[in-house]
């Protein structure tokens, strides 16, 4: 069994009206059934009501399914017991940055974490000293939060959740309210936790080109997961994504075109590099 | 009949010890039926620099002019000018309030003083723009999607029958799809109505594909003002401000530099296309 391990998945929620009258269910995770490898870079992707967040919010047991069963780490997050193991087992990013900082110094808003689960103090200030050179946020650690850009505070974030020596990491579109420069560095230091300190990393996100370094990619529709592959294989398939309101890489979409007017060109290209060499190798030019 | 900003500076926390210079000498003219890109990374004064235009800033120096006026002046009409030029912030959809879309859309032009019949003509006109269809009137906009949310409030500017349109990333949040969607009315209202927007956005791949002029902002000044084609050939400066040019640019420059006779004067995935198909025929 995997870190993260699903089967059938299901999540329901009653919809009701001004009154609290009941007007209706809706299933926002049908029968999602995954595994997901220790050490893994996954990714998840969906448009905005897919049901991507709904599943990852199981994944920390902050939502626990209707029917269907998770396992983190081994451990059913229905069982009450385990809660705070799962909780420190799978820690969380949301999106927006504002929401999640509690601290008046950076340092201190990263050990809130560590302090909570009654780690020593002089072992808190070692987790907390190296979670901010992991994300390459040491050299603000006297800072105000407030002081700091998006990406920057997504960072401590993400420090925040790495202090308590998560074996995964679930990132809730942690860019999605980031300028290029901020997408940058988060993917930059999501990546760096992934190869470095091998912790598993689950990024949910709509934005193409964050996904091209995942081992592995999962497409959310309608709760149920649509399609499943590495990013090569996901993003050949152009037409369909799009079908699911999602998109590919200008880079991909662009070698798409190429091929469809008549060019030898493979599929699924993800970089500017293999896109020129594909051109290139065609006309003899490499 | 234009935007003139005049030398306009502005200075937040002016005379404190936190004050902070956010636009330096700001020298533009917007005219009529423009469709121009605002890009630059946060902190650049992007955001100051559209609060000038409709009077929610006052410049610490300088004049902004709206069809030749002052729009600082004292006797200035500065509240008709909120209907000529409409703003439509970042997440928009966490101002709308009301108890259905419909009265949310007529909020607007009911402040400009307009009597309830023109106020209800205006709304519906304005959610019919947006594709909102007639079904979702007596909702509750909070029942609505994420995608319909932000129509409804670009209606509840649109409602004010703006002049000129200034949207504040219009597609932060949104699923690729629903991004193409909010894009593609703001073309249709610029095509249609001949309203002059401003678009303010990361996407530089975005902005290409829409505006005819782009305007990058750096550190409080204008460091590009030109089309978007001429923009990008300064692709490695773009990215020392933290931008970066459209991922095509990087293609074409990279098949020009490994021997292809490419013309790499191109902004867009179409003229990328057929630039590559041309060198290669």
């Amino acid at each position: 069994m995997g870190i993260v391990k699903t089967d059938k998945l299901t999540f329901e929620y009653i919809r009701r009206d001004e009154e609290g009258n009941v007007e209706g269910i809706t299933r926002a995770v049908d029968e999602v059934s995954l595994d997901i490898k220790q050490g893994d870079f996954i990714a998840i992707l969906g448009h905005n009501g897919s049901g991507k967040s709904t599943l990852a919010k199981h994944m920390n047991a902050i939502l626990y399914p209707t029917e269907g069963t998770i396992w983190v780490d081994g451990k059913d997050t229905t069982e009450e017991e385990h809660l705070w193991d799962i909780r420190q087992t799978a820690g969380m990013v949301f999106q927006n940055p504002d929401n999640q900082i509690i601290g008046q110094v950076v340092e201190e808003d990263v050990g809130f974490g560590p302090e909570n689960m009654g780690v020593p103090t002089k072992e808190i200030w070692e987790r907390v000293e190296e979670s901010l050179k992991a994300v390459g946020m040491y050299e603000f650690r006297k800072m105000s939060p407030n002081k700091l850009s998006g990406g920057q505070k997504q960072r401590v974030s993400i420090a925040g959740v790495i202090a308590m020596h998560p074996k995964c990491i679930v990132l809730d579109e942690p860019t999605a309210m980031l300028d290029p420069n901020g997408r940058k560095e988060v993917i930059r230091a999501v990546r760096a936790l992934n190869d470095v300190e091998k912790i598993t990393v689950i990024l949910i996100t709509h934005y193409m080109e964050e996904v091209i370094y995942a081992d592995k990619v999962y497409v959310m529709d309608k709760g149920r997961i649509e399609m499943q592959g590495t990013p090569r294989e996901i993003f050949s398939k152009v037409e369909r994504l799009k079908a699911l309101r999602l998109d590919v890489p200008q880079v991909t979409l662009l070698a798409h075109e190429l091929k469809k007017n008549g060019m030898d060109i493979p599929d699924g290209i993800l970089t500017a590099d293999e896109l020129a060499s594909a051109i290139l190798g065609q006309n003899g030019l490499l | 009949m234009s935007l003139i900003i005049n030398h306009v500076s502005h200075i937040y926390s002016e005379n404190t010890a936190m004050a902070v210079p956010a636009l330096k000498d700001i020298n533009l003219q917007i005219k009529d039926g423009e469709f121009i890109g605002l890009i630059g990374h946060t902190g650049s004064g992007k955001s100051t620099l559209i609060q000038h235009l409709n009077g929610l800033l006052k410049p610490t120096s300088g004049e902004i002019y709206y069809n030749g006026k002052d729009i600082n002046d004292e006797e200035y009409d500065r509240k008709g000018l909120r209907g000529k030029v409409g703003l439509v912030f970042q997440y928009p959809e966490h101002q709308l309030f009301e108890t259905d879309v419909f009265k949310d859309v007529c909020f607007g032009p009911k402040n400009l003083g307009l009597s309830k019949k023109e106020t209800e003509l205006r709304a519906y006109e304005a959610l019919k723009q947006v594709g909102i269809e007639d079904e979702y009137f007596y909702q509750s906009p909070f029942d609505l999607s994420g995608g319909q949310k932000r129509r409804v409030a670009i209606a509840g500017v649109l409602a004010m029958k703006p002049e000129v349109l200034i949207l504040d990333e219009p597609t932060a949040g949104l699923d690729p799809k629903g991004r193409d969607e909010i894009l593609d009315l703001i073309a249709k209202l610029h095509r249609e109505n001949g309203i002059t927007v401003i678009l303010v956005s990361h996407s530089m791949e975005d902005v290409a594909k829409y505006a005819k002029r782009l305007i990058v902002m750096n550190r409080g000044e204008v460091m590009f003002d030109n089309a978007p084609m001429e923009v990008f050939k300064h692709y490695s400066e773009l990215e020392k401000v933290g931008l970066a040019a459209p991922q095509v640019i990087y293609i074409m420059n990279r098949l020009l530099e490994k021997g292809l006779n490419v013309n790499t004067q191109v902004s867009t995935l179409e003229e990328a296309k057929t630039e590559i198909l041309k060198a290669l025929r």
